[in-house]
């Protein structure tokens, strides 16, 4: 595991000595898209390849660094009154639409307080602490919250909270709007077409607000369905930029290994995905504490990270990801113990039942992951059944919580309160929904302690709540926890200035340039 | 006169045909678990009741099952196939775009296979008892035998990777803004790669059938005949032989001409050909019921089409059946 680490320092010397270099204007870049998105309107549909795409068309207030500091964006500056409820933000002036209408804070406040109210599950939950949005003037926007929301800060981003147009929307079915196969945004690139099946093509924003920004004459996103087919797409210079999950696992080393080839892990600070071991807390062995705590001893997860997934990755220390703000690292740590497991196992006196372990159904290296942990889970005497599914079989199972183990990764949107109290509360208990509190992990304490920290002020008072809820959860295992993903980028090394912020290829381009 | 009979009986049987295959596909798709909103939303990594429930209003989901097969059926009856749910565009359009590509690949595919194949069938059988023969039969079983997906990846290695003379997905070079001739050329040079990778496999199976067909029919008396007759044995091989060889040979080209729409799910798939083959297999998985409909309804027409006319061509190359019928 050695090399990848080097090829890795020595990428990022490399693009740091580059950086020097002065941008330069001009090229088209060539990357690839997977899956074909269902649509590429920021707001209608969340799905990761959406985002990727319009992400560079649609804009929010702010954007974030690796460090998930707010950068402005839409905004230029911005206030938090002292009592953290209330959030001033100043709008940049001579903005425009790609169709040439001015950019307001009427904009803002439509989508905000209409749109995404409407449109998005995830914004709509941050926009409960809302109590209104109000534009005093066309270049300034007040958000008064209902309580304090520590992380409301980290929500303007371009996925979560886009700009819409008012213009093009207000008084529309949003879904249906027939402006949906053209999106109108304020952001570097314009849309240009959509060969179905085949492109998706943007352009400079020749307008754009920014000034000598973007670079890029434009992006092409190819549609290559077959992962090994975009692996030689890169090898013979079709394309020039392999998104992170774009190729199977074990094609990284290889690639990486290619002449002018360069790889980053960063660009994912924002979305930090988690691994996770779904179990269910309602019914069978996985509703005895022991059993999930001998689950977590029996994994090797060391293993996993480094034969899988090529070592990228951390071995969590806590439920909280690192990236997460307020983990806790001084926790107890669940090492590779089978003598342990064994010991809890029989502690419970467990009897051999056997347990269906569900793999996600996304690619190679997750069939590979389960056929580990289930020889781990062997190894300490757990009877484990791999089932196999595909997308929608594993969307019902999950849903209708018809599963014994189930693997599945989420992103943690960089703040408890954001992307990882959904896991763990008791109100987010829904049949129909595979990302919800889906093994049905009840505890009024944690409840109560994920409540007062989301709406705690300042952040030493929220960080008090959240310690007591990882010794809570490290204790009771409700999830298992099993690595916080790497999601590596590679690309060619004469790309320049590709990932310069924390939500990565997602709002990349805007600063990328070729050095040719 | 009794053609014209023939094909109006066979189009009315047809009539029924789709329709209980349109009925058949509907049930078959929905016991399938999962729908398209679970899985749009599931694709978004969020989603609450509401998002679902909106979702499912606007694909009619939530309505009882015999309302939705009531409305898709009676769709269908005035040609309306419905909206993809996921692509968000009426399914018609949607097979539209992608028949040419399909059948342009399927199309070449058909005739190199059929054409070399009996080419190459021809000449096994004629030199059965020689080791030219031989040498094509096992080239044919060789390529009848490996795996199609196998043949297509290790071509993109050699001819894409290796020798970089052909490109190794799409079917147009991106951004080249080609016109005219420039690109039927460029077309052309992406079709290479998936055509012949999927005319193998075909070419593989007439020439084993044209071998086997022509051996058989070698042996009939009338073929003593002509000998004896002191006709030429380049007369008798194409005459008497080969169109009394051919019937086997028609009808499995009337399948695999049936095929044609449903396209090539895995030459399309590793190629990245914009075809029908992907368009199906990605509405499969992400339960795109209209859209699978469609393409199933489409594919079954043209199978229904494709059987009329090889029993047509039945009667063509050999009059004994006309009489017989």
């Amino acid at each position: 595991m050695k090399k990848p680490l080097t090829i890795a320092i020595a990428a990022a010397t490399l693009a740091s000595t580059a950086a020097l270099a002065e941008p330069r204007s001009g090229g088209v870049i060539n990357t690839v898209l997977q899956p074909e998105p269902p649509g590429i309107i920021a707001g209608v549909h969340q799905n990761a390849p959406t985002q990727t795409v319009s992400g560079n068309i649609y804009e929010s207030l702010l954007r974030y660094s690796t460090d998930l500091e707010p950068m402005p964006q839409l905004a230029h500056s911005w206030e938090v009154s002292d009592d953290g409820l209330v959030y001033t933000f100043h709008l940049n002036e001579g903005v425009t639409w790609h169709d040439g209408e001015p950019f307001t804070s009427a904009d803002v406040v439509f989508s905000t307080d209409v749109y995404l109210r409407e449109m998005n599950p995830r914004t709509r939950t941050i926009l409960s602490h809302v109590e209104s949005i109000e534009a005093p003037d066309d270049h300034t926007v007040v958000f008064s919250l209902k309580n304090p929301f520590g992380p409301f800060l980290l929500s303007f981003e371009a996925g979560t909270m886009p700009m819409m147009p008012k213009h093009i929307y207000e008084g529309t079915d949003f879904r249906n709007n027939d402006a949906n196969s053209h999106p109108i945004g304020t952001g570097p690139f314009k849309f240009e077409r959509w060969d179905r099946g085949r492109v998706i093509q943007l352009v400079r924003n020749d307008d754009y607000y920014e000034e000598g920004l973007p670079y890029l004459d434009g992006i092409n996103w190819h549609i290559i369905p077959d992962a090994s087919s975009r692996a030689v797409a890169y090898e013979n210079g079709r394309v020039d930029v392999l998104p992170a999950n774009s190729v199977e696992n074990f094609d990284i080393p290889r690639l990486s290994a290619l002449d002018n080839t360069c790889r980053t892990e960063a660009g994912h600070e924002y979305f930090s995905p988690f691994a996770m071991l779904w179990m269910n807390n309602r019914e069978g062995p996985t509703a005895d504490k022991r059993f999930r705590q001998a689950v977590m001893y029996a994994m090797d997860r060391e293993f996993a990270r480094d034969v899988l997934w090529n070592g990228l990755g951390n071995v969590p220390l806590s439920a909280f990801g690192s990236n997460a703000r307020f983990q806790d690292d001084s926790l107890p740590p669940y090492d590779h113990n089978p003598e342990r497991a064994r010991e809890l196992l029989d502690e419970m006196g467990y009897d051999g039942e056997e347990v269906r372990l569900l793999p996600i159904p996304y690619g190679e290296t997750w069939v590979r992951w389960a056929e580990a942990v289930q020889q781990n889970l062997r190894e300490v005497g757990i009877n484990v059944r791999t089932q196999s599914t595909d997308v929608g079989g594993w969307n019902q199972r999950l849903g209708d919580w018809d599963y014994d183990l189930a693997f599945t990764y989420l992103f943690q949107y960089g703040d408890p309160a954001l992307g990882i109290s959904r896991t763990y509360i008791s109100s987010n208990i829904a049949k129909g929904s595979p990302w919800n509190n889906v093994q049905g992990y009840e505890n009024e304490r944690i409840d109560e302690l994920f409540d007062l920290a989301a709406t705690a002020y300042p952040d030493s008072q929220r960080e008090i709540y959240y310690q007591e809820v990882q010794e809570l959860l490290h204790e009771d295992v409700p999830v298992g926890w099993l690595l916080e993903l790497g999601f590596p980028t590679i690309y060619r090394c004469d790309v320049q200035g590709l990932v310069t912020t924390g939500i990565g290829l997602n709002d990349g381009f805007k600063n990328a340039w070729l050095d040719r | 006169m009794l053609y014209a009979r023939l094909i109006v009986m066979r189009l009315l049987k047809a009539v029924v045909v789709l329709f209980l295959i349109v009925i058949f596909n509907f049930f078959l798709i929905h016991m399938a678990p999962g729908d398209p909103a679970a899985v749009l939303a599931g694709e978004a990594g969020a989603t609450d009741e509401q998002f679902l429930r909106q979702l499912r209003e606007q694909f009619g989901l939530d309505q009882p099952m015999y309302v939705q097969l009531w409305r898709y059926v009676s769709g269908i009856a005035m040609l309306d196939f419905g909206y993809s749910y996921r692509q968000q565009m009426p399914v018609f359009d949607l097979i539209m775009a992608r028949m040419p590509a399909t059948l342009l690949l399927t199309g070449t595919a058909f005739v190199l296979s059929l054409a070399l194949g009996i080419l190459a069938g021809s000449l096994a059988a004629a030199r059965a008892k020689k080791p030219s023969g031989s040498l094509i039969m096992a080239l044919a079983l060789l390529f009848y035998a490996t795996p199609l997906f196998w043949v297509a990846l290790m071509a993109v290695v050699l001819f894409s990777v290796y020798l970089d003379w052909l490109p190794a997905y799409g079917m147009v070079t991106v951004g080249a803004g080609y016109t005219g001739l420039a690109l039927a050329l460029d077309v052309g040079k992406h079709l290479i790669l998936p055509a012949t990778t999927l005319a193998l496999f075909f070419m593989a199976i007439y020439t084993r059938m044209t071998r086997t067909s022509m051996l058989e029919a070698s042996q009939q008396d009338y073929v003593k005949t002509a000998r004896a007759k002191g006709l030429s044995p380049r007369i008798i091989q194409r005459r008497h032989i080969l169109r009394n060889a051919l019937l086997p040979i028609i009808t499995l080209a009337g399948l695999q001409a049936g095929q044609m729409v449903g396209g090539a799910i895995l030459t399309e798939t590793v190629f990245a050909w914009p075809g029908i083959g992907r368009l199906m297999y990605e509405a499969l998985m992400q339960r795109d019921y209209n859209l699978l409909l469609g393409i199933f309804f489409f594919s079954a027409a043209l199978v229904i089409v494709f059987n009329i006319l090889t029993d047509l061509v039945y009667r063509l190359a050999d009059p004994r059946i006309k009489e017989a019928s």
